[in-house]
């Protein structure tokens, strides 16, 4: 007879008038409402469940909980599936489709079950000796094979309908698991009128009382459920998991799959609970093998008990009351007993019940190929049992892992022989199991003090109740003998069941040296599961401090990081997806380029207009012809995503004069100048045109990359050192758009636009500024030009710019005028040698960009001193310079990597290809470069070596500017 | 982690963006060579614990401050 489980008629927190449906690996199945996965399935008799990682041995469910390291399944099929959900946490919904997972073709026959007749090679650190040692190469080979052996469930990577969410949340006490202790420190807390919120895994509160049969424990857990229900300024959060905790007590909580909430709290209460802490013996791993609270739980909890006989093998108090419920429930129980003098107390209740009593003995080996069907004992009774099922308990590991996620160690705390916080940040308290008390009395009257705790820590008044607990006696001691391994060592002890990690494994690597735990974890991968080590860690402490002969304090602890347990990448990410992952910025004339056959391409946050489809299909044929309609006739652009920085003052004129390195205080009203800012280190930050508006206003542009860091630059200099300065600045990117209007024939086309306005070079001189009134708004007219030609930019308020830009392109119809686009506007550049975002990388000096002699010789400017410093001035700096590609039939790339004719073409080279077009004036590929030297090497024949395409091709040094060298277009 | 904006009050740490060490003082504008601003601009103290550092709060009203913050532990004690 195999070992099983079978429900029973009656008992448990089921349903059992509601039937649900589902499917196990496409079979069908059915269950209860109020059923987890886990107890659908055992109720099935489904014992095996998944095959492990490594060894392909068949499992079964291990635990009740969170911490189950076997029970991992994936839910729903093609784009609605979910991988590696815990099934002894999953509630039962009918229509499921549950999938098992790491078995194949079925759990029962599994092809990778060969690995465990390899098991000598799979031992620690076998992946990384054998393909990563002397033949590193054969890595590549193998790592897509073993991965797809090994895995743990895939995700799907279809969209799929699943909406994610994120939201935020502020209490004054957040109050972390909903048992006895957690229940006393929310209610406690909730009566002083505070704002708390308490969170629950489970979809019940009451903690290990779920997993009770007492009616008096019952209708206190009820009791206390009303009376947290009563209060309105107590937020219950049922089914959330706290995944992490961060700096300034902030929670970030998952609620269910879908949805995460960011809580940040005033004070936080762990009350946490423990986890049961597994025995380390051969072949612990059988299906039917378990911690002894699960099979309490699957008892009282899901009405499900082991056919005919159980044994629980254990070294502490707690598990009598597994024994003593499974008694009562008429299973045959056998305890195994560690200590060879259990407590008085359990012997006559143990005696009372029938339960046989085998003190001093622990169990040597599980019998039983697939699953088990006996024990075998060692110790002072050798005697071998037969059994349904093993529940086995080594004490409680308190669940210090959210208390460590600020990085504060836990504690080895030797009257539980296990870890307890080692402290709490600022604002933090813990109660509870996750402090080392096991006793429901203690429990209770410890949840009452930290809620007091907190309150006094946020000066809230304090309650005059406190919670009574439900039995008032001494509970304070938790008997315990610390066994950390049983295993004779003959066949395999588990000591991580997910990652497959034995004693045997811990052994090898303590001869091979790795001492500590941090070590030992990367090197076995012990902990590094699904599961992050919640039923493993303390042992392996345990039996590393016994190899190394030194205490559990010195064995050392491990670190513990978020998330608690698996969340759904989606949850992490809730809307931020697709074009929500970051803003979208569109200028105000968007909606013109779209209905007029614009391409769109993205800049920073910006969409741009990159080409229309009046030149051109694709970009490469499209700038082409509208430079040629720049250089030729008249184009219009939109430059609405440039930097506008309104400045305003008595002191507006000093102030621009201390930013830029050239002189602004004696420009007059109606000019614009061009102006470069350096940083306090002497490179140059950015630049663009000011215009003088008036006495006190100046009107700021720059780089659309750069618009952000100067307005908040600025806004530095005044609020934080220059507070003597009369002056306000106030971004007026998103508030104004701007167009330019570029070609010869620019000043007919605003002459037809602006047709009541005199334009004529007298009266708008180059760089000239002027405000005109147009259609009830002020429109600035600036005559600048980036591409070179004759040019003005005309900005205006945002919601004025699509009429007036459609009014510009209405009234120069007769001229040709078409717009142009962001790859035209940059290529015009290229000709006329501006330099742009591209070449102020922030690490040029004014020199290297052509442009020190711009820079003040007597006023101060910021970034003057240290303009000089020593590196700034070495002859090998890489500065701009022009390239001509010297083989026609040939291509130039951006990003090209420059040499010297002589040089061999490898490593860093002398430089690089900052920006590259074809010139229509030129007829040839020209581009801008940062190369050793810069212009000192004017005429020289240089290579640019394009390493991703194999290519290299020759190009001559040649000044930046390949059009117009003499301004005379930019006057005319 | 919540900063104290001196006007808007406590907000999430991501609507602020961090300023460098407020503790040294800036050379007035126009004064101090080049090893004076050298000192300035890059060397600095790296302390786990106290810090004065500069804050703004750009996505809010803008405004720039002084904040005495924890470097170990994220603590602040109040505007500097």
């Amino acid at each position: 007879m195999m070992a099983g489980f079978k429900r029973m008629d009656s008992g448990g927190r089921i349903d059992r008038t509601k039937n649900l449906s589902f499917t196990y690996n496409g079979k069908p199945r059915s269950g209860f409402a109020g059923d987890t996965i886990a107890s659908a399935l055992l109720a099935s008799d489904d014992l095996i469940i998944g095959r492990s990682f490594k060894y392909h041995r068949p499992r079964g469910f291990m635990s009740a909980g969170l911490e189950e390291p076997n029970g991992l399944f994936t839910l729903g099929t093609g784009a609605k599936t979910t991988p590696n959900m815990i099934g002894t946490t999953t509630l039962l919904e009918a229509g499921m489709a549950v999938r098992s997972q790491n078995a194949w073709p079925s759990p029962k026959v599994d092809v990778m079950a060969v690995n465990g007749m390899l098991a000598p090679m799979f031992s620690a650190g076998f992946y990384y000796k054998t393909f990563m040692g002397p033949f590193k190469k054969s890595w590549m080979f193998y790592e897509p094979i073993i991965r797809r052996a090994a895995g743990l469930g895939a995700a799907t990577i279809d969209q799929g309908e699943a909406r994610y969410d994120t939201r935020n949340s502020f209490c004054d006490v957040l109050v972390i698991g909903a048992g006895p202790a957690g229940l006393a420190a929310a209610i406690t807390a909730a009566a002083s009128g505070v704002r708390v919120f308490l969170v629950e895994l489970e979809n019940a509160v009451g903690g290990s009382l779920l997993s009770s049969r007492h009616l008096e424990l019952e209708a206190w857990r009820k009791t206390q459920a009303d009376a947290a229900a009563g209060f309105a300024n107590l937020r219950l959060l049922l089914n959330s998991t706290v995944q992490g905790i961060y700096d300034g007590n902030q929670a970030v909580v998952s609620l269910g799959a879908n949805r995460l909430e960011i809580i940040r709290a005033q004070t936080i209460i762990y009350a946490t609970g423990a986890f049961e802490r597994p025995l380390v013996f051969d072949n612990n791993d059988r299906p039917g093998v378990m911690l002894a609270g699960a099979l309490r739980s699957y008892l009282n909890r899901y009405g499900i008990a082991p056919k005919r006989r159980a044994v629980i093998v254990a070294n502490n108090d707690s598990a009598y009351q597994a024994a003593f419920d499974l008694s009562e429930a008429d299973v045959a129980v056998t305890i195994a007993e560690h200590r060879a003098v259990p407590p008085v107390d359990l012997l006559a209740k143990a005696a009372r019940l029938g339960v046989a009593i085998f003190a001093g003995s622990g169990v040597a080996d599980v019998l039983g190929g697939k699953q088990l069907h006996a024990v075998r004992l060692a110790g002072r009774h050798a005697v071998t049992i037969e059994c349904d099922a093993l529940g086995m308990s080594g004490g409680w590991n308190p669940s210090v892992h959210l208390t460590s996620h600020g990085g504060i160690k836990p504690r080895y705390e030797n009257t539980i022989a296990s870890f307890v916080p080692g402290g709490f940040a600022a604002g933090q308290f813990g109660c509870g199991a996750v402090m080392g008390c096991f006793g429901l009395n203690t429990c209770v009257h410890d949840g009452n003090a930290a809620a007091v705790a907190a309150l006094t820590f946020i000066g809230a008044k304090l309650p005059k109740q406190m919670v009574a607990p439900p039995i008032a006696r001494d509970d304070t001691v938790f008997g315990i003998a610390p066994v950390w391994q049983a295993a004779a060592g003959k066949s395999k002890g588990f000591v991580d069941f997910q990652n497959d990690v034995t004693l045997k494994d811990l052994q090898q690597a303590h001869q091979e040296g790795y001492e500590s735990v941090e070590h030992l974890k990367r090197y076995t991968t012990l902990g590094m599961g699904t599961d992050q080590g919640k039923t493993s860690n303390i042992n392996a402490i345990g039996i590393m401090a016994g190899l190394r002969g030194v205490d559990m304090a010195e064995a050392g602890t491990t670190t513990f990081r978020p998330p608690f347990s698996p969340l759904t990448i989606g949850a992490i990410a809730g809307r931020s997806v697709g074009k929500h992952f970051r803003p979208t910025r569109r200028s105000p004339l968007h909606a013109w380029h779209e209905r007029n056959g614009a391409t769109f391409i993205e800049a920073g946050l910006w969409q741009r207009a990159w080409y229309y489809g009046w030149a051109g299909q694709t970009a490469d044929a499209a700038y082409i012809k509208e430079m040629e309609l720049v250089r030729r006739g008249v184009g219009i652009a939109d430059v609405s995503t440039l930097g506008k920085i309104d400045v305003q003052g008595p002191d507006a004129a000093e102030f621009l004069n201390r930013i830029y390195v050239n002189g602004f205080a004696k420009l007059p009203i109606g000019k614009a100048r061009y102006g470069v800012m350096l940083n306090d280190d002497g490179l140059v930050l950015d630049d663009g045109t000011t215009s003088r508006i008036s006495e006190t206003q100046y009107y700021m542009t720059t780089t659309t990359a750069q618009a952000g860091e100067v307005m908040s630059w600025l806004e530095y200099l005044l609020q934080c050192h220059w507070t003597e300065l009369d002056v306000h600045v106030a971004s007026l990117t998103d508030e104004w758009g701007g167009m330019a209007v570029s070609g010869p024939g620019s000043r007919e086309a605003l002459q037809l636009a602006f047709s009541d306005v005199d334009v004529s070079n007298e009266a708008l001189a180059y760089m000239g500024v002027k405000d005109v009134s147009f259609g009830g708004t002020t429109v600035r007219l600036m005559r600048l030009s980036f591409s070179g030609e004759l040019a003005y930019e005309i900005h205006c308020p945002a919601n004025f710019a699509q009429s007036l830009w459609e009014h510009i392109i209405k009234s120069a119809e007769p001229l040709g005028i078409k717009p142009y686009g962001l790859e035209a506007l940059a290529s015009l550049r290229i000709e006329k040698g501006h330099v742009a975002g591209l070449e102020l990388d922030h690490r040029n000096t004014l020199d290297d960009l052509g442009l020190g002699k711009m820079a003040a010789k007597e006023k101060p400017f910021v970034g003057k001193e240290l303009r000089w410093r020593e590196n700034h001035m070495t002859p090998e700096r890489w500065s701009l310079v022009g390239l001509e590609l010297m083989e026609p039939d040939k291509k130039l790339r951006g990003g090209s990597i420059l040499f010297a004719a002589t040089d061999e073409i490898k490593g860093h080279g002398r430089g690089y290809i900052t920006s590259v077009t074809w010139s229509v004036e030129l007829q040839k590929f020209i581009a801008l470069g940062l190369f050793d030297g810069g212009l000192k090497h004017q005429g020289e024949e240089i290579i640019a070596a394009f390493p991703l395409k194999n290519e290299q091709v020759r190009l001559k040094i040649v000044s930046p500017h390949f059009i117009d060298k003499q301004g005379e277009r930019l006057h005319a | 982690m919540k900063i104290p904006c001196p006007y808007c009050g406590e907000r999430d740490w991501s609507e602020f963006r961090y300023g460098g060490d407020a503790s040294k003082q800036r050379p007035a504008h126009g004064t101090g060579d080049l090893d004076t601003w050298h000192d300035h601009v890059f060397l600095f103290e790296n302390p786990k614990g106290p810090h004065t550092e500069y804050w703004q709060h750009v996505l809010g009203c803008r405004q720039w401050f002084k904040l005495k913050r924890n470097t170990a532990t994220n603590q602040i004690s109040g505007k500097a």
